[in-house]
């Protein structure tokens, strides 16, 4: 199978100066594959390293990958920048989004999507086109036009936060999204919204790792697998139907099989 | 495409230790001999046929500057300068004072379009482009090459509208009462040190006089470039606007890379009569030393404006990337009833190099205003002070002032210090005072570059956010240069 990711015995620390050797160990081993056109979700209980896992992905300077190894699209992501790996095709909508003030959100968003294309050889957007494209995706997720007028995530709600991501997301066209809980805080209308902007960009070549909480995200968005993620490792996999047995049941069951 | 520094492809590819101006131009050369006494300003003044009355001035301020002593105020530190030790006076040799495009050395030409201004294009372009491009403003460019300048373009067109726009040795012959009138009127010859030794041996720059009623129709600019080695340059720049005139002035400096110091000292005098606007802006970009802290250009420059008519206005917006050393302090002296004093700056200091820039806001009648933006962003190594001085005297009746300093500061080895001066006389006054410290964290970038930006775009969208309300005070191309100039005076300053 043609796999987009395939994550093999990964362990990685965060690097944390209160501690003796700065390294504070948070990936134990982990490993999954997604093939190409898939769409997997990772639950978890709160500080297994949902967002750790996502980040080394993404290549944040805070996380030291000791070892193990990561293929994105057969070649060694870790070895990578973050824009590389940005222009390569792979998202990452922040659980918590920074504020970038004094940076307009059009101009940001047009300088990211301008700098992605270039790099995938494609050629740049103007102003005008890349506005009329901004609008309009902006409208489809009832995204305010105004929003794009303002700074960065400066002022945002939690939930015009998360709607920034996905719209820099549709924007930006990646073929493997991270979403790292974008459906927390968010009403049912706004998760519906959410839930079509990242079905819009299904396709057979799209891949996504959706980082959830809440089954009813699953209502909108329909997984291939489910992973549960605990204590820096994948310690089961299942079908969709697993998230209506974790809402019922806790993550009790399955904890209790892991050994530190 | 009419703008002082404008080869933005090949601006991008600068490198903190590449400075792209960095070369030499070899041309041959009329050199004084090094050293300061009162034979070399003699030698000066002969050299330029100047009048007796403008030699007698030189060695005026000569003699005072023997008393003075340089300022130990600045949070900057350099070793002494060797006063000695340095030429006077470089001209090109085929040059002697101002003429047509025509006569001037191919070689100087070259030079010019090397920095990415065409003196040529300038004026060719001035007819055709209008046409084509109905928002290219002309600027007309007076070029200072070592001590002398080149070439005033665009002398006919300003003509008409009577302006007069020249170096400031043919203004000597030219306007000797204007001359005697305002020169020094504005910076005394014995203000401060540096403005003493300027005096003295001020070689050129460039004068502008806009006559009453008169909306100056076009941008007005000098360039300067030290060429040669050991020279210190020090021009002389006098801009009046007669009553209900405007102008808006740029400058823009380069040098050649050398391993040691330059020195620059001008003085820069406005005067703005009854209803005028004088908006003066600054894109500062001399040698800053290599990466190591060797090298570079000494800045130390005297900018003051009088307003000195009801009404008038003055405002000066300075972008600061270059030099190894910069002591600045552009100044409005608020006499005219009403009258309005602005100070945009954005200083940005990267490796080694230290700023103590700031302004002086002396409201001496009522109703005066004066507006303070400041902007610092210091990276790698470097030190930045932001000193102002707001004086309320006793008739500056309901005058007020709004002062916001700003510092960014990017990496952990730098530093950002606010000095603010408060003095009021008078009790109807009113001052405000606002000051904010950030630093472009590491998730911010991380940020940024997860959405497919380098690092360098990164922090150049930030920074350039931080600093916009002042770039949106810049003439709109200038704006445009200087968001790039930003943006390469910071490459590398995160590791
Ligand atoms: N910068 C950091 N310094 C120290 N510990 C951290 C840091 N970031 C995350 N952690 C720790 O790593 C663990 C995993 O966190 P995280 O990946 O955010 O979990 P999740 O997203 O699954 O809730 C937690 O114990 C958290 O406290
Ligand atoms: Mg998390």
């Amino acid at each position: 199978m043609n796999m987009i990711l395939e994550i093999k015995e990964l362990h990685a620390s965060v690097i944390d100066d209160t501690l003796k050797n700065g390294l504070k160990p948070i990936l134990k081993g982990v490993n999954l594959s997604i093939p190409v056109g898939e769409t997997h979700v990772i639950m978890g209980p709160n500080g297994s390293g949902k967002s750790s896992l996502s980040y080394v992905l993404s290549g944040h300077p805070s996380y030291k990958v000791t070892s193990g190894s990561v293929t994105f699209k057969n070649q060694n992501l870790l070895k990578m920048s973050p824009d590389e790996r940005a222009a390569a095709g792979l998202f990452l909508a922040f659980q918590s989004p920074v504020e970038l003030p004094g940076v307009n959100n059009a101009n940001f968003l047009r300088t990211a999507v301008n700098s992605v294309r270039k790099a995938r050889g494609e050629s740049e957007l103007d102003a005008v086109s890349f506005l009329k494209l901004a609008r309009q995706l902006a409208k489809n997720l009832s995204f305010p036009a105004d929003m794009l007028k303002r700074n960065v995530n400066v002022g945002f709600s939690g939930g015009e936060k998360k709607r920034n991501e996905v719209l820099q997301m549709s924007l930006l066209q990646p073929s493997f999204a991270i979403l790292d809980e974008t459906d927390s805080g968010l009403d049912i209308d706004a998760l519906r919204i959410v839930a079509e902007g990242v079905n819009s960009l299904q396709s057979p070549s799209f891949s996504s790792l959706i980082i959830t909480h809440h089954q009813r995200l699953l209502d909108y968005i329909k997984p291939d697998y489910i992973h549960i993620l605990a204590k820096g490792r994948i310690i089961f996999i299942g079908g969709p139907e697993l998230s209506l047995q974790l809402e019922k049941e806790g993550y009790a069951r399955f904890l209790g099989e892991v050994n530190e | 495409m009419n703008k002082p520094v404008q080869n933005q492809a090949l601006l991008k590819q600068l490198k903190i230790d590449a400075y792209k101006w960095g070369f030499e131009t070899d041309i041959e050369m009329d050199i004084l001999p090094k050293g300061l006494n009162e034979d070399i300003i003699r030698s000066i003044s002969a050299r330029k046929s100047e009048p007796n009355w403008m030699l007698e001035w030189r060695l005026k301020s000569y003699r005072l500057w023997l008393t003075m002593e340089p300022p130990q105020w600045g949070k900057v530190a350099h070793p002494e300068i060797d006063y000695q030790d340095l030429h006077y006076y470089a001209a090109p040799k085929k040059i002697k004072g101002p003429k047509s495009l025509d006569e001037v050395d191919p070689e100087l030409l070259k030079t010019y379009a090397k920095l990415g201004i065409s003196l040529r294009e300038q004026e060719i372009l001035a007819g055709v482009e209008k046409t084509e491009n109905k928002d290219v403003v002309p600027v007309a460019i007076d070029a200072v090459f070592d001590s002398v300048s080149i070439a005033t373009t665009f002398k006919v067109t300003l003509a008409k509208a009577g302006v007069v726009f020249c170096s400031i040795s043919e203004a000597i012959q030219n306007y000797p009462e204007m001359i005697q009138k305002y020169l020094g009127s504005v910076v005394p010859q014995g203000d401060n040190y540096y403005a003493a030794l300027n005096s003295a041996v001020f070689t050129d720059g460039s004068f502008v006089y806009i006559p009453k009623g008169v909306k100056c129709p076009m941008e007005l600019s000098t360039y300067f470039r030290i060429n040669a080695k050991n020279t210190g340059q020090f021009e002389r720049t006098l801009i009046i606007a007669d009553d209900r005139a405007t102008v808006s002035y740029l400058e823009g400096c380069t040098a050649p890379q050398r391993d040691e110091n330059q020195l620059h000292a001008a003085v820069v005098e406005l005067v703005a009569m009854e209803d005028t606007f004088i908006k003066y802006s600054t894109v500062q970009n001399w040698y800053p030393g290599d990466k190591d802290g060797n090298g570079g250009i000494y800045n130390f420059v005297t900018k003051r404006g009088a307003c000195r008519g009801a009404r008038s206005r003055i405002s000066w917006t300075q972008v600061e990337t270059g030099s190894a050393i910069t002591w600045k302090y552009p100044s409005c002296i608020l006499q005219g009833e009403s009258s309005i004093g602005e100070f945009y700056s954005v200083a940005v200091t990267n490796g080694h190099q230290q700023a103590d820039t700031g302004t002086k806001m002396i409201h001496i009648g009522a109703n005066t205003r004066s507006t303070i933006l400041a902007k610092t962003i210091s990276a790698g190594n470097s030190d930045s002070t932001y000193r102002g001085l707001v004086r309320m005297l006793p008739n500056a009746r309901n005058s007020r002032n709004f002062t916001e300093c700003d510092s960014l500061l990017i990496g952990n080895h730098c530093g950002a210090h606010t000095v603010p001066y408060i003095e009021s006389k008078n009790s109807t006054a009113k001052i405000e005072h606002e000051a904010t410290t950030s630093k472009i964290s590491e998730e911010q970038l991380f940020y940024c570059q997860q959405r497919g930006l380098t690092k360098e775009a990164a922090i150049g969208l930030i920074v350039n956010g931080f600093c916009k309300d002042v770039l949106k005070e810049l003439p709109m191309e200038f704006a445009v240069e200087a968001q790039q100039l930003l943006q390469i005076s910071l490459e590398g300053s995160v590791g």
